[in-house]
């Protein structure tokens, strides 16, 4: 066992966790997007972002990073709400997320860390960029107005799967989810219509046809049921 | 204690807002006793009175008239709120924004003269719908598509109070 603290209390944690996993077996509350059980950190949004005190105060993300014996860990600080507010800004502001017209007004991620932050307004000029909804697939549909990024259908898709049908085509802010190799997802001959990725996605960026919003609750721990339900080498 | 001279405006939005403040149906009487309503769609003043303590601001900035009454209303109030999601981030009005201005018109009026291309008898409508605060400073943000009546009153009672009305939790949700 390691042990560390983290926002003040001594936390036993087993070697191979990450922070956010000793946080949350502690019943610290560190916010996240980008992570989801039964998928592979990476460390993307930088939502769970925390400070090391005796690392010079430096900012790592609590997902991606391991525990190591005497961390002292910053988990809720006027500085990390700060810095996780305008993290949160820049999403907001990089597409069109308006919840009043969204399929998943009310079972948002990104619209419940808007509410869990305290963000009342974008201190941001918005980027109101011209994005495409695909809605090729006979089952599911992409809105990339509504995308953040976080990678969770592409890692769903790869690591749960095993299709590989999405991935990340472009560059900043550029970048979109794309089946593959940008073929309209209604074409894609990878995809096996599971709709993991629909239920790993945080926001309605990737939904379900057919129904309304209050029917487009996500199965967000479905990932985490197949993957512990797998029979293991 | 005198009265607060309170103001509601209309800009681009859906008046959702305004129906939503008049569901606080019988608190509008305890607020009729503690502010005086100077300007509003709902009341027959013509022109943004000088000296208002508070406006409640509906709607995204869509156009030059509505640009111009932003900036009368800055200079004549001391707390500019903004009302409701159009006027905090954009909202619905903002989904014409990707697009060009002259092809939205295009496409709702067809060949022709196009009203709000120009300046002309109605204003010229603005390259994208903003929220306000993309226009001029704003003291307090009051979120909702439309706000709940109760978060409204809860808002307006801390304003009533001489207080800083705070929104937190669920009370500062979008949509």
């Amino acid at each position: 066992m390691v042990n560390l603290r983290i926002d003040d209390t001594p936390v036993r944690a087993e070697p191979h966790w990450t922070i956010l996993t000793a946080a949350r077996a502690t019943g610290i509350r560190i916010p996240t997007l980008c992570d989801l059980d039964g998928l592979r950190p990476v460390g993307a949004c930088r939502l769970c972002l925390v400070e090391i005190r005796n690392w010079n105060s430096r900012l790592v993300p609590a997902c991606a990073t391991q525990v190591q014996e005497g961390l002292d860990v910053v988990a809720n600080s006027d500085r990390l709400i700060s810095l996780r507010r305008t993290i949160l800004e820049l999403l907001f502001a990089e597409r069109n997320h308006i919840c009043a017209f969204c399929v998943s007004n009310g079972h948002c991620e990104l619209q419940d860390l808007a509410t869990e932050l305290g963000m009342d307004h974008v201190t941001f000029p918005y980027r109101f960029p011209a994005l495409a909804v695909d809605a090729s697939h006979p089952k599911f549909g992409i809105d990339h107005n509504r995308c953040v990024l976080c990678g969770r259908c592409v890692r769903a898709c790869a690591e749960v799967e095993g299709a590989f049908t999405w991935g990340f085509a472009g560059r900043g802010v550029f970048t979109l989810i794309e089946a593959d190799l940008g073929a309209p997802w209604g074409q894609s001959t990878t995809c096996t219509e599971c709709g993991k990725c629909v239920h790993a996605c945080p926001t309605g960026a990737l939904f379900e046809k057919g129904k309304i919003t209050a029917e487009q609750e996500k199965r967000h721990a479905l990932l985490a049921e197949v993957t512990q339900r797998r029979p293991r080498a | 204690m005198p009265k607060i001279r309170l103001a509601t405006v209309w800009l681009s939005g859906c008046s959702g807002c305004h129906m939503s403040f008049l569901d606080l149906d019988e608190r509008l009487i305890e607020l009729a006793s503690k502010a005086d309503l100077v300007y509003s769609p709902i009341v027959d003043i013509k022109e943004y009175p000088a000296e208002v303590d508070v406006v409640l601001v509906e709607g995204a900035v869509g156009n030059t008239e509505q640009r111009r009454l932003l900036e009368e209303i800055r200079a004549k109030t001391r707390i500019v709120v903004a009302f409701g999601d159009c006027a905090v981030t954009g909202n619905v009005p903002s989904l014409r924004n990707p697009l060009l201005r002259e092809e939205v018109l295009r496409a709702v009026y067809g060949e022709g003269e196009v009203p709000g291309l120009e300046e002309g008898a109605v204003p010229k409508l603005l390259p994208q719908a903003l929220p306000i605060h993309a226009v001029i400073p704003v003291d307090r943000f009051l979120p909702g598509c439309p706000p709940s009546a109760d978060r409204i009153w809860k808002f307006l009672q801390g304003l009533l109070a001489g207080k800083r009305p705070e929104l937190t939790g669920a009370d500062l949700r979008f949509g």
